[in-house]
């Protein structure tokens, strides 16, 4: 049934791209930014479920990309809970703290929202740092490989295939959702909340799944992040990365699974291309923001889609 | 039984009374009108009905289950639909989607199924596709099937609020100024519409200014005036009330 | 135990008239145009760091202060005009991208221009601490709580006593009617910016002899504004001053006796508390959504 939808195509062309880039890739170096974009797209991807389709601002995954990360470290480090089991576990933990946060959070809109969303971020930021009898404080933490029915996860190429597998399944499960009836009702709720509620769209639910899910997605990417990396500091929860994540998703295009991906590879490629203009870094992502929501709101790929169906309209 | 009761419904705003001490039914499986100037409470009593505003003081009765201080979407769940004065359109969507947002309450929405999208969600998904085509088809929008609802003219989204409020499957239909903003042809066939909605089994409220088309449809007609019930009756009982012909006219009775 | 009462008091008092210039920004902006600029903290930081490296340099006190507000000004108005007039009329979500873009854009080019290295200002009026009750209180605490009290003092004056002051007033009310009786709205924009920027100018330069200042400093600084402002009801002066107060005391007062490493996700905590039991603020306006 799903293999003969049309979304499948794109799930194809996907697959092949992760495939064929490693022909590519020279060194370990270039496998490291590769995965490194991957993790960052697997946060954007469920990041978008909640922007893009569900019109509702968070500037506070950042935090659930921590807590998943810290989730793992701690889990395997201190209780050596067996690393799958520990990334399952935060991202359980992650669920229910989305879920318990997201019922009076998403009642607020706008600037409320966007408010109560950071000032999550930044405590759990804060937490991080402080409680360093748990985190390692500002130094951070170390933790071991990821381990898979018994194999261990280690060195770049390996990583790839895991990170471009878990992509696989974040980009099959989003393009899944949205064409649910719960996307649907999402997707209303953007369209017009009354317009919703009327029609028996229970919107404060519907938003709270939707923040949950995209909640569970950073918290994976977190874990997967942790482990790979072998070390985490609690600079990954800041308010800066939370900004960079709105990004990328904005970057690429609100409302398009394969745009938040996008997004996600250029801004995590940029400061490699750009790395003699490190100290630049910062304007650079400020005014990409600023740029892509005043000359192209709708980001990358849908403006560029728009953009080839006007020509071939025109042909 | 009456299908709705309104009873000494009152809804004040920072000192201004919008609806005050109304009371009325509705009995089911008819066309029942509230007509009134602007601004004498018509949308703020649709609002109140629907759950989107609390009353100040009074209850609605539903079936016979007081609703008062229910969300719209649990009435909505009980059988209530509506649609709006000030077009309230999923632009974001297709046509079709539209209305199947319309009939979301009769689909699942759990999350975990919609992510895996399990063979059962897709099967009733195809099911609600062509009920909901089916109604586009009821209201004579078949051709905007596909079409991005942000391409439609007014006129023809005036009726897919109409069809999306139908998916529902309702057994009370609000429609808030369905031929508001239409010109004669497009109200003669929203007429139609409403017509054969109500011979379908649903009972219709409606506000309207249209005065030639409340009273060629309507079974029965509340006037409003201030907040206040000016007249009940019906169509002619209505039309002869004095009060009713200054209050539209301005003439001191 | 009163002592240290005291200096908990006179230590919030001093920060949080800071977040009440900071709130002020925020509800002058948001009251021109309903948006609210995330880049609010930069100006505070552009200001004290402005001052700072003119005083380095060599330049009077006065004249650094001065050239330092102009800086924030222009800076304001730039924003206004490169990065919010084009965006007029997009949604709320999209705007609040551009500025939180426009601050990271900001304290970018901070960094590229000066360093990451903390810089500081002299005291306006020497170091030797006030004695008072058996706390301690430094000069540099009363030229923060007396520039802010003058620069309230001012704007009331600008906002009631001057014909474009009402007319930003009367803008913030109802654009359309504004619009109506010949108001420059666009004009009034690009007001609303500069004076938020000039604010925060005011708590940068300072406050910067007590706190230092760096390329990061704004931030937090605006964001604690922010808490302020939604706090005392978004878009009231007199909320956001009040609510200013509120987070700078409570934020003292509980982390000398509960947890000074807590200190920076008090103002975070308050505001989580306020949105979720009264969204309006202490002295917002309820709204309700017309359908």
């Amino acid at each position: 049934m799903t293999l003969f939808r049309p979304r499948t195509g794109g799930i194809l062309v996907l697959a092949a791209i992760i495939a064929l880039v490693p022909l590519g890739l020279g060194n370990g170096y270039f496998y490291d930014v590769a995965v490194n974009a991957m993790f960052s797209a697997i946060v954007c991807i469920g990041l978008n479920l909640l922007i893009g389709y569900g019109g509702q601002i968070s500037l506070g995954h950042a935090g659930f990309f921590a807590l998943g990360a810290y989730g793992s470290a701690i889990l395997t480090g201190r209780y050596e809970v067996p690393p799958l089991a520990a990334l399952v576990l935060s991202a359980g933990a992650v669920a229910l703290i989305a879920f318990v946060l997201g019922r009076p959070i998403l009642r607020l809109k706008g600037h409320y929202l966007a408010m109560a969303t950071l000032g999550i971020g930044i405590i759990i930021h804060i937490v991080l740092k402080t409680e360093s009898g748990l985190t390692g404080g500002p130094d951070g933490l170390a933790l071991g490989d990821f381990t898979l029915f018994g194999l261990s996860v280690s060195g770049e190429r390996d990583w790839y295939w895991m990170a471009g597998g878990v992509l696989l399944l974040a980009v099959w499960l989003s393009l899944n959702l949205i064409d649910s009836p719960l996307g649907r009702a999402l997707r209303a709720v953007h369209g017009s909340e009354a317009g919703a509620e009327a029609a028996g769209v229970d919107s404060s639910g519907t938003k709270v799944r939707v923040f949950v899910i995209s909640a569970v997605f950073a918290s994976v990417a977190g874990s997967l992040f942790a482990h790979k990396n072998g070390f985490i500091t609690p600079d990954i929860g800041s308010f800066f990365h939370s900004a960079e994540l709105v990004t990328m998703v904005v970057l690429g295009g609100m409302a398009s699974t394969f745009g938040a991906l996008v997004g996600a590879v250029i801004l995590t490629l940029l400061p490699q291309v750009l790395a003699s203009f490190e100290q630049y870094e910062a304007m650079i992502l400020g005014a990409i923001m600023m740029g892509t929501m005043i000359f192209m709101p709708k980001g990358l790929l849908p403006s560029l889609a728009g953009l080839i169906r006007r020509w071939r309209g025109e042909r | 039984m009456s299908l709705l009761r309104i009873e000494n419904l009152s809804k004040e705003f920072g000192g201004v009374h919008a609806i005050e001490d109304l009371s009325f039914t509705v009995d089911p499986g008819t066309i029942h009108s509230i007509i009134g100037p602007n601004g004498a409470g018509k949308t703020t009593l649709f609002n109140l009905m629907t759950g989107v505003y609390a009353p100040s003081a009074g209850r609605v009765l539903f079936q016979g289950k007081p609703v008062t201080g229910r969300k719209p979407f649990e009435l909505a769940a009980m059988g209530m639909s509506r649609t709006f004065q000030n077009l309230q359109i999923f632009f974001n969507m297709t046509v079709l989607e539209n209305v199947m947002v319309g009939h979301h309450l009769h689909l699942d929405c759990r999350l975990i199924p919609s992510l895996l999208t399990l063979p059962g969600l897709r099967r009733r998904d195809r099911e609600a596709r062509d009920t909901c085509a089916a109604l586009l088809e009821f209201v004579g929008l078949s051709r905007y099937l596909d079409a991005d609802a942000a391409q439609m003219p007014y006129g023809a989204l005036k009726r897919l609020e109409i069809a999306r409020a139908l998916a529902a499957g309702p057994r009370l239909l609000l429609l808030d100024e369905p031929a508001a903003g239409l010109n004669a042809t497009e109200s003669r066939e929203i007429d139609d519409v409403i017509k054969r909605i109500a011979a379908s089994g649903v009972t219709v409220v409606l506000v309207e200014h249209d005065m030639k088309m409340v009273m060629g449809i309507s079974d029965h007609i509340l006037a409003l005036d201030y907040g206040r019930k000016l007249a009940e009756g019906t169509p002619a009982e209505v039309r002869a009330n004095p009060e009713v012909i200054a209050a539209y006219l301005g003439v001191q009775a | 135990m009163f002592a240290e009462f005291l200096q908990y008091l006179f230590s919030g008092l001093t920060s949080g008239a800071i977040y009440a210039l900071a709130g002020l920004g925020f509800a002058i902006i948001y009251n021109a145009s309903n948006v609210i600029n995330f880049a609010q903290g930069e100006f505070i930081m552009i200001g004290g760091m402005t001052a700072a490296s003119l005083v380095a340099a060599g330049t009077p006190l006065w004249l650094a202060v001065a050239l330092a507000l102009v800086v924030a000004m222009l800076v304001g108005i730039a924003l206004e005009r490169l990065a919010i007039e084009p965006a007029r009329d997009s949604d709320v979500v999209t705007i609040v991208i551009i500025t939180i873009g426009a601050s990271i854009f900001l304290r970018g080019a901070a960094q590229v221009i000066w360093d990451k290295e903390f810089h500081s200002l002299p005291a306006f009026s020497g170091e030797t601490p006030i004695a008072l009750s058996g706390a301690t209180l430094m000069p540099q605490s009363l030229w923060v709580i007396g520039s802010s009290a003058l620069a309230i003092a001012a704007l009331w004056w600008f906002f009631n006593r001057t014909l474009f002051g009402k007319a930003m007033l009367a803008t913030s009310h109802n654009r359309l009617a504004a619009q109506l009786v010949g108001i420059g709205v666009k004009r009034v924009l690009l007001a609303s910016f500069a004076l938020s920027a000039l604010l925060g100018a005011v708590a940068g330069v300072v406050v910067t002899p007590i706190t230092f200042t760096s390329y990061e400093s704004g931030i937090m600084l605006g964001l604690k504004g922010f808490s302020a402002a939604v706090l005392g009801g978004l878009g009231s002066g007199l909320g956001a001053i009040v609510g200013g107060l509120i987070v700078g005391l409570v934020e003292a007062l509980a982390s000398g006796y509960l947890s000074s490493a807590y200190k920076d996700a008090i103002a975070f905590i308050i505001i989580l508390f306020v949105l979720f039991f009264m969204p309006s603020g202490l002295f917002g306006r309820r709204g309700t959504d017309r359908v």
